[in-house]
Parts: structure tokens; C-alpha cells; sequence
């Protein structure tokens, strides 16, 4: 658990980065710090490893106040992961990796093995272990560095805006890996960044920052899209923030619709649209009415598929709108069809959704 | 070529000495540098006083401090540690600003992930600044050491420039295949130890050619 209590950080020259600020980050959680540029976000989080020293107010990290620990000793036992990785160019990336277990003492081969182990944890080939930072691509790096701050296992994991440099479809598997570590690890995490969209899919709890450093809301993703408190953060949180609400309503109400179905071969439907079937019930797309039998010419791929039991209702809705019929395609866990969903039946769902998410 | 066969005695003695008092100094002043220029890097006040008191020793001329070192450091004015004093203060005056430029190129964020992840200050400057700054370093020690290579032969005028004595005997003595011989010598020494400089400074960076692999190769099954 880290928590500020009135923290205040003053530079020099007088300007305030961090302004009376009082938060706690839970034990175990992703607690995300957005904001704009100049919001203090970055100045809050490296206050954590005293990387800046807070210039009034207490800061506790699992109930040490951080000016009592010796920096070093302090900093080797909280990860910390940044924009590029930040990785050591001349060292390996095995040897990367073992950086904090060798500042810890511990003997040079179990660190490596212990890095070693670590590249398989963050999705690495071992192969790569020999190679330096250099030959390695954007995503690859930022992958090394998540490894090297998990290394001694630390409680305590700071990430400063550590996928803001790799292109978008990169960053997203990266954002997916975390939570897929994080969902084994449970560290307590705390996340800056200034991309909203990132915030409220890794945060447990956001955290929205102003320029001068003061802190507009601190909520659940889902309660900060639903009800943010002012014109800035509402402002902030962005455009079509009520459909990306939708993403945080569970869509179990839903009622699934009937779907007309055929295969490869089966002639082509008299009217309307039909779902066409691999040999194992999955879906590989739409065919629209004509003459003549089902081939690989005529389909028209489908939309985006909505798991039924798993799914929200933004996902419910997306497969809706992107499918040619108007009918999203529902599936199983197994991926089979199950039904089909249309956006009517996803607005009738909404009061009920939203009044159990208020509850 | 012939004249070298004939006193091939005398010219080993020569390049020996040539190669203490030009590489010593190389030595010592890269010993010295080195925490002067972190101490250049660190501090504002630090980088004006350093690099300006570098700069002015560098443009004393060397005839002069050969004749003004002894009564300073006290040392008879036949001494080879006049010559040794003096190139390093060359060698240091040189290198100051080689390792003070070298550490600041070190990019600020890879300094600041070392602190964050608790390298204390001096390990951190051993382990990851300094090895990150030895190919601008390298490359203004092969300036300093053919410098130094050259500027020893100036000592000749007080008894001690190695391969120097070659050029003021040969001139005396009007034998101009002695003085031939000593010019050439001295340009292989400095080409010899260049060589050196770079095959060591290679050694030293393997990192610096490590080539980017033709595909990325994660973990199959694993999104990249």
C-alpha cells in the first residue's frame, strides 16, 4: 500500500508540481496517475522511490515513510519501469535483467538463471538472452524492462509512461501482458500515463490530475466515465465517453435473437443476410441473398464477435453496428454461434445494467 | 635502413624510451581525467573551472615547460620526469574534456533508470556511465597518445625525447639516414599504437556492433 498524506513537491523557482495531494494506492492493485502535461503525475510517482523528494507531507510505502529509508536500499526494493525501456545499452539483455539481484548480492549465476526465468515470464525467447539492447525491437525492449524491474520480485512496481513509445497495435498486446502478469503477480502497481483510453482499461482506480498538481478524481474507471465530477475532468476523460462506459456494464441481460445459418456449398439465402459456418460451428462471415451456392466469393467478413458471458455491453453494441445485417454474432467460449445480438436489444438492457452497477 | 641494421642496439634503447615517456604520461593523465571529468560532467562550476584550466594548459608551449617544470616541481633540469610532468599535463589537458563530453552524451534517461533502480552514485558511474562513454573516450585517448608520441621528441633538447635524439644527433653529426630513420620510427610507433588503441576500444564495446537481427523472434504463440 503506498499512500501520500498531504504531500506537496515545490521546485526551487517556486512552481508547485504537486499540490496537497492525498491518495491511497491499494496493495495488490493498478492504480493509474493521468493528466495532462505539467499535471504532476510523473513528479507524484517518482516522490514513491525518492527519485524527488517531496518538500512537505508524508509519504508511506507499505508503512515506511520513504524519507526514512536509505535511497538506494529504498529503490531495489520498488520496480521501476519508463518510456524506451531506459534499458542499459552495454550490458546483454540476461544481464540486464539480473541488474537489481546483483545489486542485492545475490551470485552472479542465480541471477542470470533468475533473468533467464524472467524472459519466459514476459513472453522473451531465452535465445534472445545473449543479444544487446539494440537488436531488440521497441516492444521487445519494453518487454526486457518490465523483466528487469519484476527481478528481485518487488512489491512495489512504478511504470512511467512505459508504452507510450511503441506503435499502437504493439502497445496493446504490451497493456494485455500486463494485466495477464498482473492477474498472477498482484503487485501493487502504479501506472502514469497521459493517454485516458490506457488509464481506464489498466487502472483499478484512476486517478485524474490538473496542471498544478492537484487531484480532480479518484474513482473506478467505470465511475469516472459515468459520473466525472467537473467540466475538467469530463473534458478530460474525452469525447464518447458515454459509449466507452458502456465497456464497464455487464452485458448478462441480454437476450440473444435467432440467427439464420448456412455452409459452405448450402445454396444462397432468398432474402436478408445469413451467418456462414465452418465444420465446427465458428463463424467466417456474412453472405447477403442471391442465387446460386455459398462460396468462398460471396462472403462478406463479419464484425467483431461478442462473447456471451464475458462480454460488456460496448462489446455487445461494436458487434452489432459492424455487422452487414444489423445482427451481431454472439459466440461460446468455444467460439461457436450462439445467437445473435442487435443494438436495440442492447438499449433495452442498459437501465437494468446501470442499475446494478450503482449497486 | 642500413644505418638502423648497424645501430640496431641504440635504436631499441630509443624506442623504449620512447614508448615509457610517451605512454606513461598517456597513462597518468587518462588516471586523472577521469575523475575530473565526472567532476565536469556533475557540476556546472565544475565544468567552467575544469575545462577552462585545461584548455589553458593545453596552449602552453612545450619548450617552455620542459625549462619552467624543474624549479616548480624541483627536479634537476636533466631529468626524464620533466618530460613525463609535462605530457601528462598535455595528455590531461586533452582528455578532461574527452571524458567530460563522453559522460554527458550518456543519454539522461539510462542514468536516471540506474539511480531508480538503486545504483549508489560511484558504482553507478563505474558500471554504466563510464562503460557507456569508452568510444568517445577511445577516441580522444588515440588523439592524445599520437600527440604524446610526437610531442616526446621535443624532449631531446633536454637529453630525454627517445627517438628524438635520432633527429638532433643525425643533424649534428650530418647524417641524414639517421635522422631519416628517426622520422619514420616515430610515425610507425604512432601508427602501431593507434592501431592498438582501436583493436583495445573494440574489445572493450562489444555492444557497439551488435547488428540488428534480420526478424524479431519472440516466444511462438507470444503477440510481439
Amino acid at each position: 500500500m503506498i499512500e501520500f498524506r498531504g504531500v506537496t513537491k515545490r521546485f526551487p523557482d517556486g512552481t508547485v508540481a504537486v499540490d496537497d495531494l492525498d491518495l491511497v494506492a491499494e496493495r495488490g492493485r493498478i492504480t493509474v496517475f493521468v493528466g495532462p502535461s505539467g499535471c504532476g503525475k510523473t513528479t507524484s510517482l517518482r516522490m514513491i522511490n525518492r527519485m524527488v523528494e517531496p518538500s512537505a507531507g508524508r509519504l508511506e510505502v507499505d508503512g515506511r515513510d520513504v524519507l526514512s529509508a536509505d535511497p538506494a536500499e529504498l529503490r531495489r526494493g520498488i520496480g521501476y519501469v519508463i518510456q524506451q525501456a531506459g534499458l542499459f545499452p552495454h550490458r546483454t539483455i540476461v544481464d540486464n535483467i539480473a541488474t537489481v539481484p546483483m545489486l542485492l548480492g545475490r551470485g552472479r549465476r542465480a541471477a542470470r538463471d533468475r533473468a533467464r526465468e524472467l524472459m519466459e515470464t514476459v513472453g522473451l525467447d531465452v535465445s534472445m538472452a545473449g543479444r544487446y539492447p539494440a537488436q531488440l525491437s521497441g516492444g521487445q525492449q519494453q518487454r526486457v524492462g518490465v523483466a528487469r524491474a519484476l527481478a528481485a520480485d518487488p512489491p512495489v512496481l512504478l511504470m512511467d509512461e512505459p508504452f507510450s513509445a511503441v506503435d499502437p497495435v504493439v502497445r496493446e498486446s504490451l497493456q494485455d501482458e500486463l494485466l495477464r502478469l498482473q492477474s498472477e503477480l498482484g503487485k501493487t502497481i502504479v501506472f502514469v500515463t497521459h493517454d485516458i483510453d490506457e488509464a481506464v482499461k489498466l487502472g483499478d482506480r484512476v486517478a485524474v490530475f490538473r496542471v498544478g498538481g492537484r487531484l480532480a478524481q479518484y474513482d473506478e474507471p467505470g465511475v469516472l466515465l459515468s459520473r466525472p465530477v467537473d467540466d475538467f475532468v469530463d473534458t478530460f476523460v474525452g469525447r464518447d465517453r458515454g459509449y466507452r462506459g458502456l465497456g464497464f456494464l455487464t452485458s448478462d441481460t441480454i437476450p440473444l435473437g435467432p440467427l439464420d445459418m448456412v455452409s459452405m456449398g448450402d445454396p444462397l439465402p432468398d432474402d436478408g443476410w445469413a451467418v456462414v459456418l465452418d465444420g465446427t460451428g465458428r463463424p467466417l462471415g456474412w453472405v447477403a441473398a442471391g442465387d446460386g451456392p455459398v462460396t468462398e466469393d460471396t462472403v462478406v467478413p463479419g464484425g467483431s464477435l461478442y462473447p456471451v458471458g464475458s462480454g460488456s455491453l460496448r462489446g455487445a453494441l461494436d458487434a452489432a453496428l459492424s455487422s452487414p445485417s444489423g445482427q451481431g454474432v454472439a459466440v461460446d467460449a468455444e467460439g461457436r454461434v450462439a445467437g445473435s445480438v442487435t443494438a436495440d436489444a442492447v438499449l433495452a438492457a442498459l437501465p437494468a445494467a446501470r442499475d446494478d452497477s450503482a449497486a | 635502413m642500413d644505418w638502423v641494421l648497424r645501430n640496431s642496439g641504440l635504436v631499441l634503447e630509443l624506442t623504449r624510451e620512447h614508448l615509457v615517456l610517451s605512454l606513461l604520461p598517456v597513462l597518468l593523465g587518462l588516471v586523472l581525467a577521469i575523475p575530473l571529468g565526472w567532476l565536469a560532467n556533475r557540476r556546472s562550476w565544475g565544468r567552467t573551472l575544469t575545462l577552462n584550466a585545461a584548455g589553458f594548459l593545453y596552449t602552453l608551449p612545450s619548450l617552455a615547460l620542459f625549462v619552467f617544470l624543474p624549479p616548480i616541481i624541483g627536479t634537476r633540469i636533466l631529468d626524464p620526469l620533466n618530460v613525463i610532468v609535462a605530457l601528462t599535463v598535455y595528455v590531461l589537458a586533452l582528455l578532461v574534456r574527452t571524458v567530460a563530453d563522453g559522460l554527458s552524451a550518456v543519454p539522461e534517461r539510462i542514468v536516471d533508470s540506474a539511480t531508480a533502480m538503486g545504483f549508489r552514485p560511484v558504482r553507478r558511474f563505474l558500471a554504466v556511465e563510464l562503460p557507456i562513454a569508452v568510444p568517445v573516450i577511445v577516441a580522444g585517448l588515440r588523439v592524445a597518445a599520437v600527440s604524446s608520441i610526437s610531442l616526446v621528441t621535443v624532449g631531446s633538447v633536454i637529453g630525454f625525447g627517445g627517438l628524438g635524439k635520432m633527429f638532433t644527433e643525425g643533424f649534428q653529426r650530418e647524417i641524414p639516414q639517421q635522422t631519416v630513420a628517426g622520422i619514420v620510427l616515430v610515425l610507425l610507433l604512432a601508427l602501431v599504437v593507434d592501431a592498438l588503441l582501436v583493436l583495445a576500444g573494440r574489445l572493450l564495446t562489444p555492444w557497439e556492433r551488435a547488428q540488428q537481427p534480420t526478424a524479431g523472434r519472440a516466444r511462438p504463440g507470444a503477440r510481439r
